[in-house]
């Protein structure tokens, strides 16, 4: 990569992307409201936008188990980031892409980033999502994520959406939509924790448009300290489909947390399934484990930790 | 070696006070299977819940192997090398069987390792080790793990709460050959809370528990068949057959 990562870079690369080193393959580098590397290859095309801050992203049929890395990092305080990123799949392609974004936060200003994802996914095509979002730092100044997701699935594409965020956030707002077509198939995984006074939100709708098509909707999160969550997943059947949510939440200390399923059904044979619940880890576990020998702290750590994987 | 002295455990509710564990004194011998039995509600489980730490005596002193063990929390009982299987083994989302054994263990097992503890509990391997411990495993499923976790940490006492409660007449089976072989192969101190007379013919000493108190307690040969006959008097069903 021609951009040389700083130390602090670095550090939230690895937390949001699991590596330092985007490699060979194609990548794009957002490093504090501005491109940094961007790299296409013979089957990944990545062009910045004209007019609009942001990438395109083009993922030819010819695709097969190809990584594409898409992170953000912000080091400065006072970063206002706002990206529009158009990532097209062609029909049979099979890409796993890795977003995220991390934020470190020194300063008292307060530090954002707003990525507006729209996902064409063509038809019979794979997509992974992965997003893992991150911050850190002893500032004073916010750290703010906004993501908004939009994923359009054509006939019998399929798309896994991966999403986490485990600490450091202090403000999130998640916005989610999935357009289903004809036998396609969506599947999020949300996992989340919030601790201190953080707060985060998380609307998304999904909209079952083709016959067969089916989504599956996962929710897990715990909220610690004084931190809010609202979760707000909503999945409309309009063809003989089938959707299931499932929202779980682990409360922790003076925490609040609202999780509001909702499914509507606009076609006789559209079979959609919600549950939610919200509880206090079970004493019951916290013995089992204290059993093994583990310290009650240690056991909720191990509670906690396997809940969100 | 564990020991009982003058054992009490006391609660306060709208009724008043009411002794669930009433002055019990009982001695679990090393590498012996003692069968603890009785009627519903008559402190059997609470004695379990004592000595594993889980409840706090109001009054009276638990040894263990000559250690005062009274007020020492759970985790330090566990280290001692005490054991507990819970009669509704609680369940873990995201958990999965592996993980639990590793943690029961100590360290992180290998696929080998695990699988031999769940052959010797009567589940495949291949089918079980990346599952979650939640509701999607049935309740016999959740019990066989239950005493596999038990077995991992070769416990020096191992007390499992009714084991038979809850599963159906083939994980029972399996249950049953599960503590034959752990009889037959190790040589630790089992205490077995039970009703069924399947598990009894496994125990060297039997204690009946009634009404917070030891109502009777001896060698197998000398307590079971009593129980036996004192059952079929008093059933009623076998009364109308007769």
């Amino acid at each position: 990569m021609d951009y040389q990562l700083k130390e602090a870079e670095k550090q939230l690369l690895l937390a949001v992307a699991d590596t330092d080193d985007l490699g060979k393959g194609a990548y794009s580098l957002r490093a504090n409201g501005a491109g940094a590397a961007i790299h296409s290859n013979d089957v990944v095309t990545i062009q910045k936008k004209e007019g609009q801050p942001g990438i395109t992203v083009r993922v030819s049929s010819a695709a097969k188990g190809e990584k594409v890395y898409i992170p953000v990092v912000i080091t400065q305080s006072g970063v206002d980031d706002l990206v529009y990123n158009d990532i097209y799949i062609e029909d049979g392609a099979e890409v796993e892409i890795i977003a995220g974004c991390g934020i470190h936060n020194d300063g008292e200003h307060e530090s954002r980033h707003d990525g507006i994802h729209t996902f064409y996914i063509g038809k019979h095509a794979k997509l992974t999502y992965v997003e893992k979002h991150y911050g850190q730092g002893d500032g004073v100044g916010g750290r703010v994520l906004n993501p908004t997701t939009v994923l359009h699935l054509d006939e019998g594409a399929e798309c896994t959406l991966d999403s986490t965020q485990i600490k450091g956030v202090d403000s999130t707002k998640r916005k989610t939509d999935a357009y289903l077509g004809k036998d396609s198939k969506l599947i999020v995984l949300e996992k989340l924790m919030t601790h201190g006074e953080q707060k985060a939100y998380s609307d998304m709708d999904v909209f079952l448009k083709g016959e067969g098509a089916v989504a599956r909707i996962v929710s897990r999160s715990v909220a610690r300290d004084a931190s809010v969550q609202v979760f707000h997943p909503r999945a409309l059947g309009h063809s003989a489909c089938k959707a299931h949510i499932q929202c779980d939440s682990i409360i922790m200390d003076g925490a609040q947390v609202s999780s509001i399923p909702e499914i509507g059904a606009y076609h006789v044979d559209a079979q959609i399934v919600h549950e939610a619940a919200i509880g206090r880890i079970n004493n019951d576990q916290l013995i089992k484990l204290m059993s093994f020998g583990l310290t009650e702290e240690e056991a909720e750590a191990v509670i906690v930790d396997t809940f969100l994987q | 070696m564990l020991e009982l002295k003058n054992v009490c455990f006391r609660v306060e509710d709208a009724s008043g006070r009411k002794e669930i564990v009433d002055h019990v004194n009982l001695t679990i011998p090393d590498g012996k299977l003692t069968v603890v039995t009785g009627p519903n509600g008559g402190g059997k489980s609470t004695i379990a819940r004592l000595i594993m730490g889980i409840e706090v005596p109001t009054s009276g002193q638990i040894l263990f192997n000559g250690t005062d063990i009274t007020h020492m929390t759970v985790t330090e009982r566990a280290k001692l090398g005490i054991g507990y299987a819970f009669q509704q083994p609680p369940r873990f989302k995201g958990l999965t069987v592996r993980r639990l054994l590793s943690l029961a263990a100590g360290r992180e097992l290998g696929r080998e390792e695990c699988c031999e503890y769940l052959t010797g509990v009567g589940l495949c391997a291949r089918d079980y080790l990346d599952r979650e411990v939640d509701a999607s495993l049935s309740g016999g499923e959740m019990k066989r793990i239950e005493i596999a976790s038990i077995m991992v940490r070769c416990p020096k006492l191992s007390i499992y709460d009714e084991p038979e409660a809850g599963i159906d007449l083939w994980s029972f089976t399996m249950l049953v050959d599960s503590f034959t072989r752990l009889v037959r192969e190790r040589h630790d101190s089992m205490l077995i809370i039970s009703h069924q007379e399947r598990i009894m013919e496994l125990a060297d000493t039997i204690i009946v528990i009634a009404g917070g108190k030891v109502s009777e307690m001896g060698s197998r040969e000398e307590i079971l068949p009593g129980l036996m006959e004192g059952f079929r008097a008093g059933c009623a069903y076998r009364g109308e057959d007769a």
